[in-house]
C-alpha cells in the first residue's frame, strides 16, 4: 500500500521509444498551432510548413532509430506498452512511407493554400496529427489502440478535406467523408467488439488464438469478420464501399487529395493487413475468396469508371480505386511475395501519385485551380520538362517499365501465379491495358493535341521539389529496384517470414 | 571492345538520343545532320558483329552477363546467335535508312521525332540481344512508347486512333506474356530452388505438357499480336497506314519481326512440347493459312496504296509463321530468312509510297496512273521492290518462300497448296498495283509535274535493293549463319529429327551444344 508511485512501471523507456514518432508529431502539431498565432504577416505563413517539415525530419530520425534498433540488436520486434504497440520491420516501413508522403504533401501545399487564400497553421498541425494516428496504426497490436489511431487519423482528415471553407465542393466532400467515415468506423468498432467477446482480450495475439479455436462456419466469427472487413474496405475505398472516394477526392484541396490517396490508404492497408494476417490468420479460407471477389470488382469498376472522367482529380480517384484492387490481390495471395508486392506497390504508388498531383497542384487557369484533363493540352510545347515528368508518372501508374509502377504489378502477378489464382492474374493483367487507355488520354492531350489553350503552370518551389524528387525515385526504382525490394522483403510481417 | 560490343550497339542510339536532346529545337537542320550521323554510327558499330561472328559456333556469342536485380534473379544478359545477328543487322540498316528518309518528310517537331526514332532503335536492338526473359520484356515494353508517339504525332488523319490501338493491342499481349514468363520462373524455382530468368536455365525446367500448352498460348498472344497473326492483325492496317513513312518502314521492317523472333527464340525452345502438340500446330497453321489468303484478298480490294502494302504484310507474315510451325530446318530457316526479306522489301514499298505521298499528299491508288512517264528511276526501283516482295526468282523473296514451301511440303501437302495460292494472289495484287499506278498514260493532271527521285531518296532505297539482289542471288552465307541456331531449335522441339531423316546433324561435332539442347 505504501509503495511509492513509480511512473516507470506504467511508462517505460521502451514505451517512449516505440511511441516517439507519434509523440514528436503531436508536439510539433501543437507547436505549429501556437506559432501560427505569432505570425502576423500572411507572407510568412510558410514558416508553418517549414516547421512541419522540420518535425518530419525528427520523426524520420526516430523511425530510423527504430530501424537501427531492430537491425543493431538483430531482433525481429520490440514490444511496448504491454503488447499494445510493436515496433517491427512492418511498422518501420509504413512509418517511412508516412514520413515521405507527409513531407511531399506539406511542400506541395504552401503555394496552393496561399493561392486559395486559406493558408493557416491548423492545416499543417492537422496533417501531423493525422500522421500520428497513422503511426499508431502501423505499430498497433491491440484493438483499442488501433481504433484510437484510426480515429485520430480520420478525424484530422475530415477537417482537412473541408479546409477550403469558401468552396462548396470542399464542404460537401467533408460532410460525405464524415458521414461515411463515421459509419464505417462504427462497423469496425462493432467487429472489434465481437472479437473482444470471443477472446476476452483486446490483444491481437489473444484474438488470434480465440479465432483459431472456432470452426470455419462459426456465425460469430463470420459476423465479426464481415463487419470488420466492411469497415476496413470502406477505408481503402474498395468496391462496393468506394462511393465516397471520387467526391472526396474532387472536393478536397488537391494536396490533401494526394495525401488521402497515398498516406491514409497506406495506413488503412497496414491495419487491414494486420487484422487479416494476425487475428484472422486461421480464417483465411473464409476471407481469401471474399477478398478475391472484392479485388476483382474493385479493379473492374475503378478502371472502367476512370475511362470517362473529365476531371483529373476524379480520374485519379478512380485510378486509385483500381490500384487498391491490385494491392488487395497481394493479400489474396497472402504469401511472402504477395506482401512484398503490397509494400513495393505502396512505396512506388507514393512517388508516382504524388508526382502526378504535384503537377496538378501547379496548374491554374484564370486564377482558379485547373483540374480538367483538357487543361493539360499541349503541355509539351509550353513546359516540356513537366510534360515528360508527367509521362513518367503516368507510365508508372499504368505499370509499364522502365518505371517504378511495373515492380508493384510484377510482385502481385507473381504472387497470384504462385498461389494458383490464374484467372485473377489474367484479369489483373488485362486491366493493365484498360488502365493504359485512360492514362494515355492524358498523354494524348499533353503531347498530341494542339487545339485547346493550355492552362498556365504556376510553380511553387515546394511543388517543384516534390515533382522532381518523385520523378527521380520513379525512374530510379524502375531502373534499379534492388535496394527497395530488399527493404520491402525485410518488412514482411513476422508470421509469414 | 569485343566483350561489350552488344552493349555498345544498343547504347549508341540511346546516347545519340540524349546528345540530340541537348541541341536547341530551333536548329532543325543541325538536328537532322546529327540524327543521321548517329544513325550511321549506329550502323557502323554493328558491322563488327558480322566480321567477328563465328558461323561454326552454334552458341550465343559476344555474351555479356552482369547481375542487375539479384533479389529477383534478373541479369543483364546479352548474347546473339545467327538468328539475332541477321535481325540486328536488319535493324541497324533499316533504322538508319528510316532516319535518312525522314529528312524532308518531317518538318514539325523535328527534335522530338528523331529522339523518339533513336530511342525506338535502342529498344528494338535490345529485344534481339536479350537472353534474360525479364530484360527481354523490359526492352519489349520500352519501345511501345516511342512508337506510340511516332504514330500519334506525325501520322496522318486518323493517327490518334491508330496510335492508341497499336499501343493497347501490344500492351494487352505483352502483359499476358509477362504472366507466362512468371509462371515459368516460378516453376523453375520450384524445381531448382533458384530464381532466374536466364533463357538457358529456364529451358531445363521440366513442365507437364498441359502446362506447356497453356504457357505457350500465354506467350503466343504477345507474339501473335506483334507478328500479327490473323485474327490479331486489326491494329496493323491502321498503324501502318497512319504512321509517317519512316514509322511504317520500321513497323513493318523490324517491329513485326519481333513477334517472329519471340516465337523462335522463346516460345518454341522454352516450351517444345507445347509448340509441337498437334492442337497448337494445327491452330497456328490454320491461322497462318487464313492470314496468307485473307491478307492477299484484302490487299486486292484496297483503294489506299499504303493500306494495300500494310495488308500484304499480314499475308507475308502468314508465310513466316506457317514455315515456323512446320518445325523442320527448312521451314524455320526459311521463315527467319523470309522475315529478313520482308524486313527489306516492305520498307522499300513503304518508302515508294512515301515518295509520292510527300509530293501529292494522297495515298489513293486512283489518284495516280502512268507515273512511269514522269518518274522513270522511281518506276524501276518500285518495280524491283515489288518483284522482290512478290517472290520473283533472282530476288530475295523467292529464296525465303522456296525454303518455307520445302519445309511445309515435308509436313503437309495441303498447307503447301494453300500457301502457293497465296503466292499467286500476292503476285496479282502487287502487279495490279504497279499497273494501275505506273503504267499507261498519265490519268491525273496533277501528276504532270511530279519530280523524279532526288539523290537522297535514291540513296535510301538503293542499299535495300542491293540487299534484295544479294539474298536473291547468293543466299548461301545466310543459310550457313542460320544452320546451327535453327538445328538447335529443331532438335529441341523434335529430338532425333536429323537422324530419322538421314540428314547430317549440324550439332554433331558440338557435344556441349547437343547437351544443352536436351
Amino acid at each position: 500500500m505504501n509503495q511509492a508511485f513509480d511512473i516507470g512501471s506504467f511508462f517505460t523507456a521502451t514505451d517512449f521509444f516505440a511511441l516517439k514518432p507519434a509523440i514528436l508529431l503531436c508536439l510539433f502539431g501543437c507547436g505549429i498551432l501556437m506559432m501560427d498565432f505569432l505570425i502576423r504577416d500572411n507572407r510568412f505563413r510558410w514558416l508553418n510548413a517549414m516547421t512541419a517539415v522540420l518535425g518530419e525530419l525528427f520523426v524520420g530520425l526516430a523511425v530510423w532509430q527504430h530501424h537501427s534498433d531492430l537491425v543493431g540488436n538483430n531482433i525481429a520486434e520490440r514490444t511496448a506498452l504491454n503488447g499494445a504497440l510493436v515496433v517491427d520491420g512492418f511498422s518501420v516501413f509504413f512509418n517511412a512511407i508516412f514520413v515521405g508522403s507527409t513531407i511531399l504533401a506539406i511542400i506541395i501545399s504552401a503555394k496552393y493554400l496561399e493561392q486559395e487564400g486559406e493558408h493557416r497553421g491548423e492545416y499543417y498541425a492537422l496533417m501531423l496529427f493525422a500522421q500520428a494516428g497513422m503511426s499508431i496504426l502501423a505499430a498497433g497490436h491491440e484493438l483499442v489502440t488501433l481504433f484510437v489511431g484510426l480515429e485520430l487519423m480520420s478525424l484530422s482528415f475530415f477537417v482537412l478535406v473541408g479546409f477550403l471553407r469558401s468552396d462548396k465542393r470542399s464542404n460537401e466532400a467533408a460532410i460525405k467523408y464524415l458521414l461515411l467515415g463515421a459509419f464505417s468506423s462504427g462497423l469496425l468498432a462493432y467487429g472489434f467488439s465481437l472479437f473482444y467477446g470471443m477472446s476476452g482480450s483486446t490483444l491481437l495475439r489473444d484474438v488470434a488464438a480465440a479465432v483459431a479455436e472456432r470452426d470455419a462456419g462459426d456465425p460469430m466469427l463470420l459476423l465479426a469478420m464481415i463487419t470488420t472487413s466492411v469497415g476496413l474496405l470502406f477505408k481503402i475505398s474498395a468496391v462496393p464501399f468506394h462511393m465516397w472516394a471520387p467526391d472526396v477526392y474532387e472536393g478536397a484541396p488537391t494536396p490533401i487529395t494526394a495525401y488521402v490517396s497515398v498516406a491514409s490508404k497506406a495506413a488503412s492497408f497496414a491495419l487491414l493487413i494486420r487484422i487479416f494476417l494476425v487475428p484472422l490468420a486461421d480464417a483465411r479460407d473464409l476471407w481469401i475468396p471474399m477478398l478475391a471477389a472484392v479485388a476483382l470488382v474493385t479493379m473492374t469498376l475503378g478502371n472502367i469508371a476512370a475511362i470517362t472522367q473529365e476531371n483529373m482529380k476524379r480520374l485519379l480517384a478512380y485510378s486509385s480505386i483500381s490500384h487498391a484492387g491490385y494491392i488487395l490481390l497481394g493479400l489474396v495471395a497472402a504469401n511472402e511475395t504477395g506482401l512484398k508486392g503490397i509494400f513495393v506497390y505502396l512505396l512506388v504508388y507514393m512517388f508516382m501519385n504524388f508526382g502526378a498531383f504535384a503537377l496538378l497542384v501547379m496548374m491554374r487557369r484564370e486564377g482558379q485551380a485547373a483540374e480538367d484533363v483538357e487543361d493539360f493540352s499541349g503541355l509539351i510545347h509550353t513546359h516540356p520538362g513537366y510534360a515528360i515528368l508527367m509521362l513518367i508518372f503516368l507510365l508508372s501508374l499504368a505499370g509499364i517499365p522502365p518505371t517504378a509502377g511495373f515492380y508493384g504489378k510484377y510482385f502481385i502477378f507473381l504472387a497470384l501465379i504462385e498461389t494458383g489464382h490464374y484467372v485473377l492474374a489474367v484479369f489483373a493483367a488485362l486491366y493493365v491495358a484498360v488502365a493504359a487507355y485512360y492514362y494515355f488520354r492524358i498523354v494524348r492531350v499533353m503531347f498530341l493535341s494542339r487545339d485547346a489553350e493550355p492552362a498556365s503552370v504556376v510553380p511553387g518551389w515546394g511543388a517543384r521539389v516534390a515533382l522532381v524528387a518523385s520523378g527521380v525515385f520513379t525512374l530510379w526504382i524502375g531502373l534499379y529496384p534492388e535496394p527497395f525490394i530488399r527493404l520491402a522483403a525485410d518488412s514482411i510481417l513476422l508470421p509469414l517470414r | 571492345m569485343e566483350d561489350h560490343i552488344l552493349s555498345i550497339v544498343w547504347l549508341t542510339p540511346l546516347v545519340g538520343m540524349f546528345l540530340l536532346l541537348l541541341i536547341p529545337k530551333e536548329k532543325k537542320q543541325f538536328i537532322r545532320y546529327a540524327a543521321n550521323i548517329v544513325g550511321f554510327i549506329g550502323f557502323l558499330v554493328s558491322l563488327p558483329l558480322v566480321f567477328w561472328f563465328d558461323k561454326a559456333d552454334g552458341n550465343f556469342q559476344y555474351r555479356e552477363r552482369l547481375s542487375w536485380i539479384p533479389s529477383l534473379g534478373v541479369e543483364y544478359h546479352l548474347g546473339i546467335d545467327g538468328i539475332s545477328l541477321l535481325l540486328i543487322m536488319l535493324t541497324t540498316v533499316v533504322g538508319f535508312l528510316a532516319i535518312l528518309s525522314s529528312w524532308s518528310a518531317i518538318q514539325d517537331r523535328v527534335k522530338e521525332y528523331y529522339a523518339f526514332l533513336l530511342f525506338l532503335q535502342a529498344g528494338m536492338l535490345g529485344v534481339f540481344m536479350a537472353l534474360d526473359l525479364f530484360l527481354f520484356y523490359f526492352f519489349w515494353e520500352i519501345m511501345l512508347v516511342p512508337m506510340y508517339f511516332i504514330i500519334g504525332i506525325w501520322g496522318s488523319d486518323r493517327r490518334l486512333y491508330a496510335a492508341i490501338k497499336f499501343f493497347l493491342y501490344t500492351l494487352a499481349g505483352s502483359v499476358l506474356m509477362l504472366l507466362a514468363m512468371l509462371a515459368l520462373y516460378f516453376q523453375h524455382h520450384e524445381q531448382f530452388g533458384v530464381y532466374t530468368f536466364a533463357l538457358e536455365d529456364l529451358m531445363k525446367t521440366n513442365l507437364p505438357i498441359d502446362l506447356q500448352i497453356w504457357l505457350f498460348w500465354g506467350f503466343f498472344f504477345a507474339f501473335a499480336i506483334k507478328v500479327p497473326m490473323f485474327p490479331f492483325h486489326t491494329w496493323l492496317p491502321d498503324a501502318h497506314t497512319e504512321a509517317p513513312t519512316a514509322g511504317s518502314a520500321i513497323l513493318a521492317g523490324i517491329l513485326l519481326k519481333m513477334g517472329l523472333y519471340g516465337l523462335v527464340r522463346f516460345s518454341i525452345p522454352l516450351l517444345p512440347e507445347g509448340a509441337s502438340a498437334p492442337s497448337t500446330v494445327q491452330v497456328i497453321a490454320a491461322l497462318s493459312i487464313i492470314a496468307i489468303i485473307y491478307g492477299a484478298l484484302v490487299s486486292l480490294m484496297q483503294k489506299d496504296w499504303k493500306r494495300l502494302v500494310a495488308y500484304s504484310s499480314v499475308s507475308h507474315l502468314g508465310f513466316c509463321t506457317l514455315g515456323l510451325i512446320a518445325l523442320n530446318p527448312n521451314g524455320i530457316a526459311g521463315s527467319v530468312l523470309q522475315g529478313i526479306n520482308h524486313g527489306i522489301s516492305t520498307p522499300l514499298l513503304f518508302l515508294v509510297v512515301g515518295v509520292v505521298y510527300e509530293r501529292r499528299h494522297s495515298r489513293l491508288i486512283s489518284e495516280y496512273g502512268g507515273l512511269s512517264n514522269r518518274m522513270p528511276v522511281y518506276t524501276v526501283l518500285f518495280a524491283i521492290s515489288m518483284l522482290a516482295s512478290a517472290g520473283m526468282p533472282g530476288l530475295n523473296g523467292f529464296i525465303g518462300e522456296f525454303a518455307i514451301l520445302r519445309g511445309v511440303l515435308e509436313k503437309n501437302v495441303w498447307w503447301a497448296a494453300c500457301a502457293v495460292l497465296g503466292i499467286v494472289l500476292g503476285a496479282a495484287y502487287l502487279l495490279w498495283l504497279f499497273q494501275r499506278t505506273m503504267l499507261g498514260p498519265i490519268t491525273n493532271t496533277k501528276n504532270e509535274g511530279l519530280k523524279d527521285l532526288s539523290l537522297r531518296e535514291i540513296c535510301v532505297m538503293v542499299p535495300l535493293i542491293l540487299w534484295c539482289f544479294w539474298i536473291g542471288l547468293y543466299p548461301k552465307p545466310y543459310f550457313e549463319i542460320l544452320d546451327k541456331p535453327v538445328a538447335k531449335v529443331v532438335e529441341r522441339v523434335d529430338p532425333g529429327y536429323f537422324a530419322r531423316n538421314g540428314l547430317p546433324n549440324p550439332l554433331e561435332n558440338d557435344k556441349q551444344l547437343a547437351e544443352l539442347v536436351k
